[in-house]
């Protein structure tokens, strides 16, 4: 199978000299046709930049992208003939329209003849479960359903390479995972399309995805199937450690020796915090356990654990999202 | 080549059809927009009244008032117009997809337009029976080429506008309130332009709202025609020639700076 999507020592950078942002860093990814391609990463690593360049609502700084082998600088007009967007937390369209108008309306973005875009509309909000509200205003719908008409708004002019930017971002979980199965079938079953999405839910990218690059301040780190990319990890031991307190700082364990990666996550509710500690070898569990005592915490519980995609981001940047993130924004 | 044009030809009809539908759907909108204008255009007539100008004055005013309404729409419905589009990311979704920027321009115009027609009627019938406006119409058809070369020169000014706007938030809003009332002002919507000191008028004859108002009064009022407008008619062709292509060109110009800029989005602004 042909590279479908493909880049090549993509930079970008946002601002001038002193706060120069490297938003993109020498990304070179290739996607095959009918791949579901996941994009993971923290706030801020670069998701959204790589999607705008390969959507032409971005230039690069440097380096080559290529959809289905047009040149998206160049034949950026090819380009757009063959893939749609759907960014999460976005509504395109006209509140003071109804649903099933809003919809006929991109389709003609498309050059859909009206009677094959009624039908096809009618169709996906059958299928994404919405049809109850096809005549319904769009600034009267709640968050779950603006996000199945845009998903139902990218699907609609039959995209080869649907981009997808955060698809599930502020979802319920039900909504969620049905939006996330519908993408599947469409991509697998029905259409046999090509997909790139991006996420910060792991589960999402393990779920959804083919393969997935873990990038991180514009670099992509690792590129590979959900299943190789936590094989990797097997001989390294993983521990979910509770402990009873949320108020601490525990940044006090990286220093035990043989830790390779942590990351906490805080139950505000019942007042537990949920650490996911990484080593070399599994001796080092008591030692941490040890040191939380120490600091007069309650440790509930030690359990080892399979790793998850989330592992391999600790893996491989030594801390987990969470963690990233807050670092971004301090 | 056919293919892309027929295509975008669709997108402007697409376009203009929401304008339309979504600009007629509250009916309470309606009313407003056209008793609005019909309150201040009183206000002006019963001014002159007071001061004993001519019967001729109130005629000026009710074509004034009439015209302002397509102003006004140029204004707030054009050049603010991406704004709104930005933020709710149908912007991003025009920009995606494999069409003429300007069929999108266009189709807002024209629906625009339509929505004013129906409110500038309102206000132009209303006006003339309550006022008693002279009419001495002595070639309908040279006061129709004036108005539709007027209505092209101003559309024209706002594909500008929204081309410059692309990649500005609420600047382009503030632009906009900043110009409603000097153009108002200067063009002469109330009051004919030769009042106007010299070097106002100059400035008023780079609006083409001016000669449009002038063509229009002289040849609905005043009984002029094509012998006595032809100026006007050229200005106006003038105008519609140099904007509109100023148009293309500042759209293309503001959407690449704006994809090397990153700006095409709200979020970063
Ligand atoms: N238009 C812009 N102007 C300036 N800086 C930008 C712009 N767009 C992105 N950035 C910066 O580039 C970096 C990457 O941003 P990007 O939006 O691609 O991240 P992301 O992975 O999509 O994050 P998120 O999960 O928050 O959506 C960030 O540091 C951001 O501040
Ligand atoms: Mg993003």
């Amino acid at each position: 199978m042909p590279d479908y999507v493909e880049t090549i020592n993509l930079c970008r950078t946002f601002g001038k000299k002193k706060e120069l942002v490297k938003a993109l860093d020498e990304v070179s990814i290739s996607i095959k046709e009918g791949e579901i391609f996941g994009l993971l990463g923290p706030n801020g690593a670069g998701k959204t930049t790589l999607i705008k360049i390969l959507t032409t609502l971005l230039l690069p700084t440097r380096g080559e992208a290529y959809v289905a082998d047009f040149n998206v600088v160049k034949e950026a007009d090819r380009v757009r003939k063959i893939i749609n967007l759907v960014s999460g937390g976005e509504t395109p369209g006209y509140g003071i329209l109804s649903v099933k108008e809003n919809l006929w309306f991109f389709s003609q973005l498309y050059g859909l003849p009206s009677s094959v875009a009624k039908e096809r509309s009618k169709r996906l909000m059958a299928d994404l479960d919405f049809e109850q509200y096809a005549n319904t205003r769009m600034s009267k719908l709640s968050t779950g359903y603006k996000q199945r008409m845009s998903l139902a708004r990218g699907l609609l002019s039959d995209p080869k390479i649907l981009f997808l930017d955060e698809p599930t971002l502020g979802l319920d979980v039900l909504t969620a995972k049905k939006l996330r199965n519908y993408v599947i079938d469409w991509a697998k079953r029905e259409r046999k399309g090509t997909v790139l999405l991006t996420t910060h839910y792991m589960i999402e990218a393990d779920e959804m995805c083919d393969r997935v690059a873990i990038i991180s301040n514009g670099k992509i780190l690792a590129c590979d199937s959900p299943q190789v990319l936590k094989e990797d990890l097997r001989r390294t031991p993983i521990a979910k450690i509770e402990v009873s307190s949320i108020q601490i700082d525990f940044s006090f364990i990286e220093k035990v020796k043989g830790i390779i990666g942590y990351s906490e996550t805080r139950n505000i509710q019942t007042g537990v915090t949920h650490l996911r500690v990484m080593v070399d070898d599994r001796r080092v569990f008591a030692e941490i356990e040890s040191k939380l005592t120490e600091a007069k915490l309650k440790v509930l519980s030690v359990n080892e654990t399979e790793p998850t995609l989330e592992d391999v981001y600790i893996r491989l940047v030594g801390k987990g999202f969470e963690e990233a993130e807050e670092k971004a924004h301090a | 080549m056919l293919d892309d044009l027929v295509r975008n030809l669709r997108v402007a009809y697409a376009r203009l059809w929401v304008r339309v539908k979504g600009g007629n759907r509250e009916p309470e909108w309606l009313i407003f927009d056209m008793f609005l204008p019909i309150f201040t255009l009183s206000a002006y007539v019963y001014l002159y009244k007071m001061l004993g100008v001519g019967a001729e004055f109130a005629g000026f005013v009710v074509i004034g008032g009439t015209m302002l309404a397509f102003w006004t729409n140029v204004l707030w419905n054009m050049s603010a117009q991406f704004y709104w589009e930005k933020e709710t990311g149908t912007l991003e979704a025009y920009l995606v997809a494999p069409i003429s920027r300007m069929a999108i321009l266009l189709g807002m115009a024209l629906g625009g337009f339509v929505n004013t027609t129906l409110r500038a009627v309102a206000i132009l019938t209303v006006g003339s029976l309550i006022f008693q406006v002279p009419i001495a119409l002595n070639e309908p058809f040279t006061a129709l080429l004036i108005f539709f070369l007027t209505i092209a020169a101003l559309y024209s000014l706002g594909m500008l506008f929204a081309s410059l706007f692309l990649l500005y938030g609420r600047e382009a809003w503030h632009t906009a309130s900043l110009l409603q009332e000097p153009v108002q002002f200067i063009s002469g919507s109330f009051y004919p332009v030769r009042y106007l000191p010299t070097l106002l008028q100059l400035l008023a004859s780079l609006v083409p709202l001016t000669f449009g108002l002038d063509g229009i009064r002289r040849t609905a009022i005043s009984g002029e025609g094509i012998a006595q407008v032809w100026p006007h008619v050229i200005a106006l062709i003038v105008f519609t020639l140099i904007l509109l292509p100023l148009a293309k060109l500042a759209l293309n110009f503001m959407e690449n700076l704006g994809k090397k800029e990153g700006r095409l989005t709200l979020r970063w602004q």
